[in-house]
């Protein structure tokens, strides 16, 4: 109980943070809003298919993330409070609470660019909630991997660039389902066809969540 | 004792490639290209086996802290490299000449080009810390985490979508039977080429024995 008490503590702390200098929403959010409008400009007059559509959502979503997800753990380093909060909480804690902040900050970027992208790319689906499940749990999955390869990252130099590329073969099992089953939602609205994707990124989270949980020590501690 | 052993190795695998490309049998339709098997298969083999070797040793690092460790995982890790390579030119002639583009992003494709950027990330993370404990400690991290998603590919994802490639497990030709004459070139080459992979980095560890000694010495 501890453990999650201080993990939301955490989550508290870099969520007030963020309030006070809306540092990553501004960076995540203009990324994705720039990279929509570059879409929709290329694309122009052009009739885009719905498919082609669905992974340009997911290309939008996942360049967002690698620009915006690593700066939880880039500014503890930056600002020196790496070492304090090595101090304050274990391991786990500060994990579950960083990634609890990141997968806030994905949700928060996906409710003002999806509304964004429908009407911009005249983008429509038979199923919503299909493609809101989708998004909600490859979120989870998403999240989770940035969360863990911005810790491994933090202490590197290069670290943009290193993070895309190292988190890139890590996240593609949630590009490939994200993208398939909003490819599904286009056309269909019971949950029951884009079944085998939500069960493989329901599968991916935990899988991520639980290997993150065990070397998150690792890590963390010198 | 070991160059008799290197010399049989080196006569086995000169074999091997002779009854490849003079012994066995072509199949229908790929002629002379179905000599690629002989050498992609094991390719492709030797780097998931490296892959493997690579989070094994991650893992003992991890609990043991010795160096040593670290360097066998990044020695797995370069083999690997390799062959990756290997096994996605040979895979993507392969495609070109079955389906009719070098590549398809069919689900096998995809999966081995992951590793392939799992590999690469690897290398790019080392370079990137000068530490070295923080260098051992972060890239072990990193070849395990990878490790936990390389089962979506291989396993999951062909599952769920239709996959080009032929069943790659029991035979790549998509027959039942595979031509004795062909079986044995593919199983001697299969095993002629994972004896090199020992032998390579067998090598390898010498190699960190000794730097790792002279190191020593010089302290």
């Amino acid at each position: 109980m501890q453990l999650v008490l201080k993990a939301w503590f955490i989550f508290q702390k870099d969520l007030k943070q963020e309030f006070k200098t809306r540092y990553s929403i501004n960076a995540i959010l203009l990324f994705a809003i720039v990279t929509l409008v570059t879409v929709s400009f290329s694309i122009g007059t052009f009739a885009a298919s719905a498919e082609i559509k669905s992974s340009l959502l997911w290309i939008i979503l996942f360049f967002a993330a690698m620009s915006g997800l690593a700066h939880i753990f880039v500014r503890e380093e930056e600002k020196h409070t790496a070492d304090t909060l090595k101090l304050v909480a274990q391991p786990m804690s500060i994990f579950l609470g960083k990634f609890l902040f990141n997968f806030i900050l994905l949700i928060v970027l996906e409710i003002i660019t999806l509304p964004l992208f429908f009407a911009v790319m005249n983008f429509s689906v038979e199923g919503v909630t299909v493609l809101l499940s989708v998004l909600l749990i490859g979120s989870i999955g998403l999240s989770a991997g940035a969360t863990m390869i911005a810790a491994i990252i933090a202490k590197a130099s290069a670290k943009g660039a290193l993070f895309t590329v190292l988190s890139f073969p890590i996240l593609l099992p949630v590009l490939i389902a994200g993208i398939s089953g909003t490819k599904i939602a286009v056309y269909e609205s019971t949950f029951k066809a884009a079944g085998a994707e939500l069960q493989m990124l329901f599968a991916y989270a935990v899988v991520v969540i639980t290997a993150a949980l065990l070397l998150f020590d690792f890590v963390w501690k010198e | 004792m070991t160059k008799i052993w290197q010399f049989a190795l080196f006569l086995w695998l000169t074999v091997v490639i002779i009854l490849a490309f003079l012994w066995a049998p072509l199949a229908e339709g790929l002629g002379e290209y179905t000599r690629i098997i002989y050498f992609h298969v094991p390719a492709a083999w030797l780097t998931v086996l490296s892959f493997l070797l690579g989070a094994i040793y991650s893992i003992i690092y991890i609990k043991k802290r010795e160096i040593k460790f670290d360097l066998y995982a990044e020695s797995a890790s370069q083999i690997g490299l390799v062959f990756c390579l290997l096994a996605t030119v040979t895979g993507s002639i392969w495609a070109k000449v079955s389906w009719g583009s070098f590549w398809n992003w069919d689900p096998r494709e995809t999966s081995i080009f992951i590793l392939l950027l799992i590999y690469a990330a690897y290398f790019a993370l080392r370079s990137a810390i000068e530490q070295e404990e923080r260098k051992a400690a972060l890239a072990a991290v990193y070849s395990l985490f990878a490790f936990v998603s390389v089962p979506f590919f291989v396993f999951i994802v062909p599952r769920i979508y239709s996959s080009l490639h032929p069943d790659p497990i029991v035979n790549p030709e998509g027959r039942i039977n595979m031509d004795s004459k062909m079986l044995t070139t593919f199983i001697s080459s299969l095993f002629g080429f994972t004896l090199f992979f020992i032998w390579i980095f067998k090598r390898k560890i010498d190699l960190i024995g000794l730097k790792l000694n002279l190191k020593k010495m010089e302290l």
